[in-house]
């Protein structure tokens, strides 16, 4: 496959960046999108010229680094598939694809196609966790029974990667359905209703302080998440919300 | 409970209170607009009674003003909040891939709304301000004794131009909500298993609601 690539092309955090064309040749359709990318930056070193940056990590479709807004859409066209698992069958000869990073006020550009996504670090450490005594007499959680529907609900809500493609496909750029998969893996829990109030009004106190936009529910964060988390998961951050406050 | 409307999440529920009442709202407005079509004389009585009685004009019409204008006033500080959230736009965007074109215009369509509402305040509800408190005629009659209500509601539907505008008008009442029904719900934490009916419930609500409006606007420019 020959291809044309459009790049967004950035120095550094200060730099204004400008899209930058590219030709690749020889692209296998059985590459991943990334690889294809190895390709292009191997061409740009054999010519001297600065590769692009683009950010990865486990290319196992779970670690949810690589931040790529293809041809209009977070991670490409395919369904449930982070860029890694994005195969380079789903384009054809000759396709000129767009490749920008992630576009937040909460993820600001570091450099070409890397963004800096600790404001979802800032948020979990806000309250995305569980206060457990590990002294050495730690009680296994398999003890305490759970309804099977919501271990599964909870579960679903924990396979969350943190990506942030429902903040860069929302509209808003609402970071919504990240802090309500966080928030619910814990409510639906035993263990997480202990600080289920503190977490959910503190969770969405540093949500709101990141800069993230306000949920419309467009539902393109359900769409275009890697792993399927549901807009049950904003439904029920909601009511959550609101008993906390009422509480509070 | 304090600062609960300074946060998203807050907002987004007042914002949704304020639909799920404007929705009431139309839905009364409807049934009582129906009633002009069946029978002028069952409508000149409710229109009576909703123009003169002293709980419906001093504490829900305050009420319904105020949801209108919260509404309204919420959405633009909501659309002007989410604009911020991201300042560079992307090169190509297709939004079209995961959403759909009335969520994602929801201020557009909004912004037809509060255009009509303005015509509409214009053609019926400052003449009936005026008529009944700076004139001071709480009759409701007209010279010849009877009921003026539907004679006014048949005059207005006379010019071809203005019940285009109102049904253009309705077209996007209908856009807005198609989103806006399930929105509302979704945005006050019902969304699970005991709330999928709701769903067809609402989409049933967006379009038998507005095209009804259509019809009557419609039936009343044929029938004057």
């Amino acid at each position: 496959m020959n291809l044309t690539l459009k790049i967004w092309r950035q120095k550094n955090a200060s730099d204004k960046g400008k899209m930058v064309d590219y030709k690749v040749t020889d692209i296998s359709p059985d590459m991943s999108f990334l690889e294809m990318l190895d390709v292009l930056n191997e061409q740009l070193i054999n010519k001297d010229e600065e590769p692009v940056a683009f950010d990865h990590d486990c290319r196992e479709g779970i670690c949810g680094m690589c931040s790529l807004y293809i041809n209009g859409e977070a991670h490409g066209p395919d369904r449930a598939v982070t860029t890694c698992q994005l195969h380079m069958r789903m384009f054809k000869d000759g396709d000129t694809i767009t490749i920008e990073p992630f576009r937040a006020t909460a993820f600001p550009v570091i450099k070409d196609l890397i963004v800096d996504r600790t404001s979802f670090d800032r948020i979990q450490h806000a309250g995305g966790f569980i206060s457990v005594n590990t002294s050495g007499n730690t009680i296994d959680a398999n003890t305490i029974p759970i309804n099977k529907h919501d271990a599964d609900t909870a579960f679903d809500s924990a396979t969350c990667i943190g990506c942030g493609a429902c903040v860069a496909s929302c509209k808003n750029s609402s970071a919504m359905l990240f802090v309500g998969a966080k928030v619910s893996q814990f409510a639906l829990l035993p263990q997480g209703k202990v600080e289920a109030t503190d977490r959910v009004l503190n969770m969405v106190k540093q949500m709101d302080e990141e800069g993230f936009g306000n949920c419309t529910n467009t539902g393109a964060c359900e769409v275009e998440c890697p792993k399927g988390i549901s807009l049950e998961n904003i439904a029920r951050m909601n009511s959550e919300y609101l008993k906390a406050s009422l509480k509070g | 409970m304090s600062g609960i409307l300074n946060s998203s999440i807050g907002r987004k529920f007042a914002m949704a209170l304020s639909a799920l009442f404007l929705m009431i709202f139309l839905l009364q407005h409807f049934a009582i607009n129906l009633l002009s079509v069946f029978s002028p004389d069952a409508f000149n009585d409710v229109s009576h009674f909703m123009g003169t009685f002293w709980a419906i004009q001093y504490l829900l019409q305050p009420v319904l003003i105020f949801g209108v204008i919260f509404h309204f006033v919420m959405g633009f500080v909501l659309e002007i909040k989410n604009r911020k959230a991201r300042t560079i736009s992307y090169a190509k965007n297709n939004g079209a891939a995961n959403s759909s074109w009335m969520s994602r215009n929801m201020i557009y369509s909004g912004l037809a709304i509060l255009a009509f509402i303005c015509l509409h305040f214009y053609d019926f509800w400052l003449p009936e301000i005026n008529t009944k408190y700076i004139q001071g005629d709480m009759s409701g009659l007209l010279a010849n004794g009877e009921f003026r209500y539907f004679e006014e509601l048949q005059h207005k539907f006379v010019d071809i131009w203005r019940v285009a505008l109102y049904c253009i008008a309705f077209i996007f009442l209908a856009l807005h909500l198609l989103h806006g029904f399930n929105s509302a719900f979704q945005s006050v934490g019902a969304n699970n298993k005991y709330t999928k009916g709701l769903k067809g419930f609402g989409k049933a609500y967006a379009i038998i609601i507005p095209l009804g409006f259509v019809f009557i606007a419609l039936f009343h420019h044929f029938n004057h």
